[in-house]
């Protein structure tokens, strides 16, 4: 199939549908946010139209310094987690029969039906001293007493990564599948063992869709302030947590709209200098 | 063509639907303007299903008039609504249940109109803290439903009932606390005036404030979880995972009732009492309705017939009431109860949550 560049107007066409989904839903909400956050905040749950930097001035502090350093902290280990655990698994299930692929797919499918709450709640007994898993090590004679492992960060770690790891590993998965296995096997050829394969082989060749899975499993636990909630304490609170709480219960929207912009520029640009890096190297190699 | 042919079939019934609809609703305003009718908001859910179910009925049978209930939502998105409709001379409910803080916050905008005490029977019976007044005396809004916050113990853990809010503070609950994770819903800064400061009068001052702040710190290495959401503390008390905290007396009472090892306590310096008051918004014009509908709900029997059958605190004074002593302790005490401050969190509102939540956090 030959591509033409597009002449007229009507050529242009298909592209109005994911335009104007993209102005609808995107586009005008974020405005609409930007806008609300430079309104003037009137105590008592209203704002009026206004232009004041009042709202971005109180983000400006050490203490929402540290919640935003936290939140984007927790978020980029959750991404390394993911990606650490995904990447061999997806790996090593490229390389099973078609039918054990199908099953595990399957598996992976359903874990993406339950929802926040329930993976909360789910892990919030796991990890309980009442009902908990260290009940069982008890049982085995592994510990002396059952203990609780929440509320934690361990926990948080455990419950986010949990969420997230489904979608890594659907999102590695066809680029796996479609792996070029000569470039191994002329690895191995040459005397490389697997290991030494997968590392300078395998990796280096998906560098790009490991860079795009590490940033989506990244955006997409920033956004989490469900499972920081059950599962942590206070300290664990990700700045999601304080713009639900500002937007909801505070009735202060300006001050929720500052901060998630806030929250989205900073992301943007980690992304931004992500792919700088990487397209940077890229250019060197 | 075939699904051409299907979106016609479905458009035009769409047409004939909203016709109906549109005849539905008209008809009974038609209906309504002879009879006599009152658009009441209630909180959505619990509330509304109770009041719909016991309340409402009984009343539309003594009074003739007809009670459309309308959900509302908790917090302040009702009040903006309202505030808003009001501004264009609508009112989306004429009376309404709305919280301390937002009947505060109405009152600055004039939203509420005046009640007029005479035309309700039992207003010298009921308790003070039941009627909000504008500044110059005239009544705002007369209490509605009230319900306590105490303090509650997973019975398998601690065997004695605890009688003060101070053991929240004893380093032997290291880790054991559930409290609620919100200055203007836990209300605990009063609870830490009230139990080491002397009274609630002593948050009047910012040094007051900031003096609570300092002791309730002292309560973090505590608490296990602050909590948003209910069911997650409610769940880690029955399982004595987390074995004392703060909850709602009733819910509590019921879970007792159902098997469960736990049990509220009004320490001795007093359950936190909450509550909601009825308010009519100035651009209803229902203002006779109202006032009956008022008076109604003040009786000394509907507020009996509220505890027992909707679990709130009755607004009357406890010997004008007909409950027996257990059903007046499943919902209520005669032990003075904390009032939160609640003017604090209207002229305050975002100094005292920026406090509260460095405190918890940091």
């Amino acid at each position: 199939m030959r591509r033409e560049p597009p002449r007229t107007i009507a050529d242009y066409a298909p592209l109005a549908f994911p335009a104007i989904m993209l102005i609808v839903f995107f586009v005008v909400p974020f405005s609409t946010m930007i806008a609300v956050s430079f309104f003037r905040r009137q105590q008592g749950g209203f704002y009026t139209p206004d232009f004041v930097i009042d709202n971005y001035g109180r983000f400006l502090s050490a203490f929402f310094g540290g919640v935003l350093g936290f939140s984007l902290a927790l978020a980029i280990m959750v991404a390394v987690i993911c990606v650490g655990i995904a990447f061999p698994f997806t790996y090593l299930l490229t390389k099973t029969s078609r039918r054990v692929q199908i099953v595990w797919l399957v598996c992976l499918l359903s874990v993406l039906s339950l929802s926040e709450v329930i993976i909360g709640f789910a892990w919030s007994t796991l990890l309980s001293r009442t009902a908990g898993i260290t009940n069982l090590l008890v049982a085995a004679g592994l510990m002396s007493e059952p203990q609780a492992l929440l509320p934690g960060f361990g926990a948080v770690l455990t419950g986010m990564v949990y969420q997230a790891l489904p979608y890594t590993i659907l999102m590695l998965y066809p680029a796996l599948v479609r792996l070029d296995t000569t470039l191994l096997e002329a690895a191995r050829t040459l005397g490389a063992s697997p290991l030494r394969g997968f590392i300078n082989i395998i990796v280096p060749t998906l560098r790009n869709t490991i860079i795009a899975t590490l940033i989506m499993v990244f955006v997409f636990a920033l956004g989490s302030y469900l499972l920081p909630q059950i599962l942590g304490r206070p300290q664990h609170w990700t700045l999601s947590v304080l713009i639900t709480d500002q937007a909801i219960y505070q009735s202060n929207m300006p001050f929720a709209a500052a901060m998630a912009v806030f929250l989205v520029l900073i992301s943007l640009a980690l992304v931004g200098l992500t792919l700088l890096a990487g397209g940077r190297r890229e250019a060197t190699a | 063509m075939k699904e051409l042919h299907k979106t016609a079939i479905s458009r035009r019934k769409i047409l004939a639907a909203g016709a109906a609809g549109a005849g539905m609703l008209a008809m009974p305003s038609i209906l309504r303007a002879q009879d006599r009718s009152l658009k009441v908001g209630v909180y959505g859910g619990y509330f509304k299903d109770s009041f719909d179910e016991n309340i409402f009925p009984e009343f539309t049978k003594a009074s003739g008039i007809e009670v459309e209930s309308v959900a509302e939502p908790t917090g302040e998105a009702w009040l903006v609504q309202l505030e808003q409709a009001a501004r264009a001379g609508q009112a989306p409910a004429d009376l309404s249940m709305m919280s301390q803080t937002s009947t505060l916050k109405g009152q600055e905008t004039e939203l509420w109109t005046p009640l007029d005490p005479t035309k309700i029977g039992n207003y010298d019976d009921l308790l003070e803290h039941f009627i909000a007044k504008y500044p110059d005396g005239r009544v705002a809004g007369i209490g509605a439903v009230a319900w306590y916050i105490t303090l509650v113990t997973n019975t398998d853990v601690y065997p004695e009932a605890p009688d003060s809010w101070a053991v929240l503070w004893d380093p032997a609950n290291e880790d054991k606390l559930g409290l609620l994770a919100l200055v203007s819903n836990s209300f605990l800064l009063e609870v830490t005036a009230k139990t080491f400061m002397g009274g609630t009068d002593a948050l009047d001052t910012e040094e007051g404030q900031l003096e609570a702040f300092e002791k309730l710190a002292e309560v973090k290495p505590n608490v296990r979880l602050w909590y948003r959401d209910e069911a997650q503390f409610e769940q880690a008390l029955k399982s004595g995972e987390i074995p004392m905290g703060q909850y709602y007396h009733d819910v509590t009472g019921l879970a007792a009732a159902d098997g469960f090892p736990v049990r509220s306590t009004f320490p001795k310096e007093g359950g936190i009492q909450d509550s909601g008051n009825w308010v009519l918004s100035r651009a209803s014009d229902k203002v006779e309705e109202a006032h009956v509908f008022i008076d109604y709900m003040s009786q000394p029997e509907i507020q009996s017939l509220m505890s027992r059958k909707v679990g709130t605190a009755p607004t009357l004074e406890r010997d004008k009431l007909d409950l027996t002593d257990e059903e007046f302790a499943a919902v209520s005490s005669d032990i003075d109860p904390i009032i939160p401050r609640y003017d604090l969190y209207t002229s305050k509102s975002d100094w005292l949550n920026q406090k509260w939540t460095e405190m918890i956090v940091g």
